[in-house]
């Protein structure tokens, strides 16, 4: 048995290593970006625009990889953009899986009349094109970063409604729950206690997986100019940037797709990698 | 009896579930500050302008008689007027309706072929390296969603090596008076294929994308299902009968393997059809979902709930089909 799990853990610990270090790194980077962004991220100049990155000919010293067609330097953009990424990410994601996993213990435990309008906000939900969703939000709420946290708990508190309230449904029937129960805990008292601690490991791997999904909403948002004030560097207004301009300057779009793609695989990683290590069955 | 009494309870859910998301839009995009109005007239406009239109359009009324009006119309097929096109909204929708779904059963079919060749060889293959390689590769394509894939493909096959078309449904030099707008199928019908090669160099591009994902998770499901299939005794007979691998794989284990991996696809499809909106733009394809993003930045609330409702009619669909198609194959379900 041990040899089984030691071979089960080794990749899994590799990859929680990988994407953990990329985003410990991408904090670092958003934390110092004043202090490490080569360039003011806002400043124009039209005599810079659309320099390549600087290994390619006629590459300008200190626009490290290149520049947009209005100028600005790509890397300290990108060093700003993690900022607002990562805020949202955070927080989005943490008031996410507040609503969606309080919503889903509620149902899943208590089940009766709470589980089934619960139950049925959810159905509603899924029938909801959820990109279409947010960009309605946004239109509704204004721009801004307020709104786009809204945004993504009032579209994403589904995907936790529904995984926990299937593993508090499972947890409840178990017989520990009924015996705390007999020893004169109240309902509430039970789901804190004893359900709660139960599906928490769940929690954190929807958490972490949510942060990634909260990640890539900012980017379609701002990618449909619906994200915060247009000055503000964003990763989605640089793919969108880029992607009119991809024949002329590859680069605009390459570099910020890629980190947009590395924190995404990231955080998807980690989220799966916690789940296997929770998971009582690999344990 | 107890069949048609699931039938009916199903389909009292689905109208419940529609009557929700159309109230929920109602009310939200009701909500917004600015009027829609105002916008789509000239600076030059006087308040009685304003006024004449506002009534025009119904939106003096109350949200609940605005509610009641165009709930009564949609009865009668009139999902109402586009402010910003000016066209009635139930024809701009069901214009664009085909292409949307000319994608997504493209994406879908794609996504069906390289999900299955996936499971087939990580199945004949297991135990292995090959089968690990699958193991990574869906684990990968999960990971990511269709929007970043897009954009990689963007850079692969539009900028590094274009081999296909990037933005568009249809080149606009190809002449073509088509009576329906399921271009793909007419002109397959048509016998047009310069027509139907050019739809499929436009499409496959954002197909792909919508694809890569659900490829994924069909590649998983389904050769976990067909592992478990393998070990079981009619399986083992079919090999002592000395029926090659290949055989005891594709028609043995798959007939049995494939019915969960059916209801995933199911819902997953509909994730798929959601997919679209963004992926129509970043490709610039004239479909539903660009559509709705125009519509929601223009504030065309008549259009707005026109599209929305759509897809959720779409989606509910979609689950339904699927629920009667796994009826129809699981043998257990046939007779009960």
């Amino acid at each position: 048995m041990r040899d089984a799990r030691g071979e089960v853990k080794r990749p899994i610990g590799l990859r929680l290593w990988l994407s953990g270090g990329w985003l410990a790194l991408l904090v670092l980077a958003a934390l110092c970006a004043p202090l490490i962004a080569p360039n003011d991220p806002l400043m124009q100049d039209l005599f810079l625009g659309r320099m390549p990155p600087f290994w390619m000919d006629g590459a300008e010293p200190g626009f490290w990889l290149g520049t947009d067609s209005l100028g600005r330097d790509v890397l300290s953009r990108i060093l700003y953009g993690a900022r607002l990424a990562l805020i949202v990410a955070l927080v989005a994601g943490t008031l996410t899986c507040l609503v969606g996993a309080t919503l889903g213990l509620i149902a899943g435990y208590y089940r009766g009349w709470p589980d089934r309008i619960i139950s049925r906000f959810v159905d509603i939900w899924m029938a909801f094109p959820p990109v279409l969703f947010a960009i309605l939000l946004i239109a509704v709420l204004g721009p801004g970063l307020m709104s786009i946290i809204i945004a993504i708990v009032v579209i994403d508190w589904t995907r936790f409604a529904r995984v926990i309230r299937a593993e508090a449904m499972t947890q409840g029937a178990m017989d520990y729950v009924a015996s705390a129960q007999v020893a004169g805990r109240t309902r509430f008292g039970t789901m804190l206690t004893e359900i709660l601690p139960n599906v928490l490991p769940t929690i954190v791997a929807l958490l972490t997986l949510e942060m990634g999904v909260a990640v890539i909403v900012e980017a379609i948002l701002s990618f449909v100019n619906l994200s915060i004030s247009t000055d503000s560097p964003t990763w989605g207004g640089m793919i969108a940037e880029g992607r009119t301009s991809v024949h002329q300057a590859w680069w605009v779009l390459v570099f910020p797709l890629i980190t947009l793609f590395l924190t995404v695989l990231s955080f998807s990683q980690l989220g799966e990698g916690l789940k296997d290590r929770f998971d009582p069955v690999l344990r | 009896m107890t069949l048609l009494r699931n039938i009916l309870i199903r389909l009292l859910t689905t109208a419940i579930t529609l009557f929700g998301v159309a109230v929920i839009v109602f009310v939200v995009i009701r909500v917004v500050p600015g009027n829609p109005i105002a916008m789509m007239l000239p600076p030059g406009a006087t308040d009685a302008d304003i006024e004449r239109l506002q009534a025009q359009y119904g939106f003096d009324k109350s949200i609940f008689e605005q509610f009641v009006i165009w709930l009564g119309g949609v009865m009668q097929g009139d999902f109402g007027t586009s402010i910003s096109l000016r066209q009635p909204v139930a024809d701009l929708v069901l214009g664009r309706l085909p292409a949307t779904l000319e994608l997504s059963i493209f994406a879908l079919v794609i996504a069906v072929l390289i999900g299955g060749a996936l499971a087939l060889l990580g199945t004949l293959y297991r135990d292995t390296k090959g089968e690990a390689a699958v193991d990574v590769s869906a684990g990968m394509a999960l990971s990511v969603p269709d929007f970043l894939w897009g954009l990689v493909l963007i850079l692969l096959f539009g900028v590094l090596w274009p081999v296909f078309h990037i933005s568009g449904r249809i080149s606009p030099s190809l002449n073509i008076d088509f009576t329906t707008n399921f271009y793909m199928f007419e002109s397959l019908i048509r016998l047009r294929f310069d027509v139907w090669a050019d739809l499929v160099a436009h499409m496959f591009m954002p197909a792909l994308a919508l694809a890569i994902p659900l490829a994924a998770i069909i590649a998983q499901l389904l050769k976990q299902s067909l592992k478990e299939t393998m070990h079981l005794d009619y399986v083992t007979l079919a090999r002592t009968k000395g029926y090659g691998e290949n055989h005891v794989i594709t028609r043995e284990a798959l007939p049995n393997a494939i019915l969960p991996t059916l209801t995933l696809v199911g819902v997953q499809f509909t994730f798929l059809i959601g997919g679209t909106v963004i992926i129509e733009r970043l490709f610039s394809y004239e479909g539903l979902g660009n559509m709705a993003i125009d519509a929601v930045i223009n504030r065309d609330l008549p259009l707005i709930q026109g599209i929305v409702i759509l897809f959720a009619l779409l989606f509910t669909l979609v689950n339904l089909v699927v629920d009667m198609l796994y009826v129809v194959l699981n043998p257990k379900l046939r007779h009960a």
